[in-house]
């Protein structure tokens, strides 16, 4: 059988994406077209002015995935869009144009779920090597899942308040760092120790599920502490200690996923797999352990479409399709879309 | 020559296809219904009832707002994208501009208003010359005070058109007493068979289609962009 050629569309927050994925592997182009320095001067992602960007590029964007990837409009099996979770203003743009693209040429409409995206990043570098557990963490999401095999997602773990990404992003602005906050916090900590002590939420024994915000608070009355004491606070030290133990338990609890599951296979995704100390602690722990891990590169960790094509590409082969009523949901869960 | 019109700027979704001068079918919602939802099916429904494809279409028009942030996205990234994959010229045009030939026979100011809220409204003056409108004051975004400021020195009849205009209605009255007429109901909403009329009046003048980077017209940057604004203008033009 000919391998499908799918075009994805990403659009769920403040990247414009297209790509083109053949065979649900094999990578003929990968356009993004990041906002980080449109939102820097406010802080943080404003939606509206996310959703401004990406009609500005949409088109423009995919036409260029087309021409990198030397494929015609004609020659594609699939149109994968991101259809949540995400900022819904953004997520319409992405989904207004798969839907006109659609209409316009009668290729099927294939809606994804964001976050099994992220997990299908691995996909374009080696085969997901089923079962598995996934560890997917950035500005958006903390979650873990576990895979049987394509298109079946069974989420074992989630945050119950930030995301890790968020909760990097706010501490950053707590000490003053600019956005996005992941990055600054990483590259102070490398000439950090760990010598303040942070809290790190486990929640009820054997728990797989995450919670940031205490520590997040932990550090502001850190910061009122030290102020009232007329103490000087060292960046690279609190950089450290923060990033240490969000980085504990999140292997922590990737590991005690990995042991109930009784899965050979751990996969990192996500924006915040970039960070050097999870990285190479995770790396450590699992060879230990030997437990096989998985981590993209940086360039597909972060929000792209390459992603949403490789996971389009195995609901497509499933027959799972979208038709012109197609909406946005910001809030969808992963269980809806298996089955 | 068959045109197909977009609208989804404001509460009206509107889908219409023309044949040059000749309005062949026109679907019009005036609800709260997700556009977003509505839009494509609507399309598909008009090409089918029609016997048409998207084949048949030679050029696209749609609303480029004021009007509802995410309506008007949702409208002009259909019509960028579909003008994209078939090659098809397509015109950008103001929902005031729209809304302002429902009331092309009236002698006087013509004024097509959206509500923009704190008494803000969206607005545009135009008035007939010969056989088209032509715009006095373009689309812009000022105080209802303002507008009625405005319209009250000129002593001419006025035309107030759309929906919104029932929430000034009292206000209007009060300013401008007889000088003022409204719209009836069918003429307060604005019609996709108008702007692909416009749409191809703007062929025959030979103006240039939009290009790629084809982007709405909100006439208001975001509110973060005005709070950035405010903060970082240390002159204090903003302050007052
Ligand atoms: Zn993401």
């Amino acid at each position: 059988m000919k391998k499908p050629i799918v075009l994805g569309i990403e659009t769920s927050c403040d990247e414009t994406s297209a790509a083109v994925v053949s065979g649900g592997t094999h990578l003929l182009s990968n356009v993004v077209s990041s906002q980080v320095k449109l939102h820097q001067r406010f802080g943080g992602v404003v939606p509206e002015v996310a959703s401004r960007k990406h009609v500005e590029r949409i088109t423009w964007i995919i036409q260029e995935a087309l021409d990198q990837a030397k494929v015609s409009l004609k020659e594609l099996d699939a149109i994968a869009v991101t259809k949540g979770p995400g900022l819904v203003g953004a997520l319409l743009i992405g989904i207004s144009a798969a839907k006109a693209l659609s209409f316009a040429t009668g290729i099927p409409l294939v809606p994804v779920h964001h976050i099994a995206g992220h997990v299908y990043a691995n996909h374009l570098i080696k085969p997901l090597p089923f079962p598995l557990v996934a560890l997917v963490v950035s500005g958006g999401h903390t979650e873990l899942l576990f895979m049987e095999k394509h298109n079946r997602f069974e989420r074992l773990g989630k945050t119950m308040d930030d995301a890790a990404g968020e909760a990097f992003d706010k501490v950053a602005r707590l000490m003053g760092l600019p956005y996005p906050g992941g990055p600054e916090i990483d590259r102070l900590a490398k000439k950090g120790e760990p010598i303040y002590d942070l809290p790190r939420a486990w929640l009820e024994p054997g728990s797989l599920h995450f919670s940031f915000s205490g520590l997040k608070s932990a550090v502001i009355q850190f910061l009122q502490q030290m102020k009232s004491q007329k103490k000087e606070v060292d960046q690279h030290h609190l950089a450290s200690s923060f990033q240490t133990a969000v980085v504990d338990v999140l292997i922590e609890k990737s590991i005690n996923a990995v042991r109930k599951t009784g899965v050979q296979h751990l996969l990192l995704a996500g924006g915040v797999s970039a960070n050097r100390q999870l990285r190479q602690q995770l790396t450590e722990r699992c060879r230990k352990e030997n437990i096989t891990l998985q981590i993209p590169p940086p360039e597909l960790c972060t929000d792209n479409a390459a992603m949403i094509a490789a996971a389009g590409t195995y609901q497509y082969l499933d027959g799972h399709f979208a038709d012109l009523t197609l909406n946005a949901d910001p809030n969808y869960e992963m269980n809806q879309r298996v089955e | 020559m068959k045109i197909l019109a977009i609208d989804t700027s404001t509460l009206v979704m509107g889908v219409a296809i023309l044949e040059e001068k000749r309005v062949l079918g026109e679907l019009i919602t005036n609800s709260h219904k997700k556009h977003s939802i509505r839009l494509m099916p609507a399309m598909a429904q008009l090409f089918e009832e029609l016997e048409l494809t998207l084949e048949d279409i030679d050029l696209l028009a749609v609303t480029k707002g004021p009007g509802s942030y995410t309506g008007i996205r949702i409208g002009v990234t259909t019509a960028k994208t579909l003008s994209w994959a078939h090659q098809i010229p397509l015109y950008g045009i103001s929902t005031l501009a729209v809304l302002a030939e429902n009331g092309f026979h009236f002698n006087g100011w013509i004024v097509p208003l959206l509500d923009a809220r704190r008494e803000r409204v969206y607005v545009g003056i135009y008035q007939r010359e010969v056989e088209q409108l032509r715009a006095i004051y373009s689309p812009q975004i000022m105080t209802i005070t303002k507008l009625l400021d405005i319209l009250k020195k000129q002593e001419k009849p006025v035309l107030f058109l759309g929906d919104d205009c029932e929430r000034y209605a009292e206000q209007i009255k009060m300013h401008l007493s007889n000088q003022a007429k409204f719209g009836t109901l069918a003429e307060n909403i604005p019609k996709p068979s108008q702007l692909g009329y416009l749409a191809w009046g703007k062929l025959q003048q030979k103006e240039a289609p939009e290009t790629e980077q084809f982007a709405p017209d909100y006439l208001q940057l975001t509110q973060a962009e005005v709070n950035w604004l405010k903060q970082h203008n240390h002159g204090g033009k903003h302050e007052n």
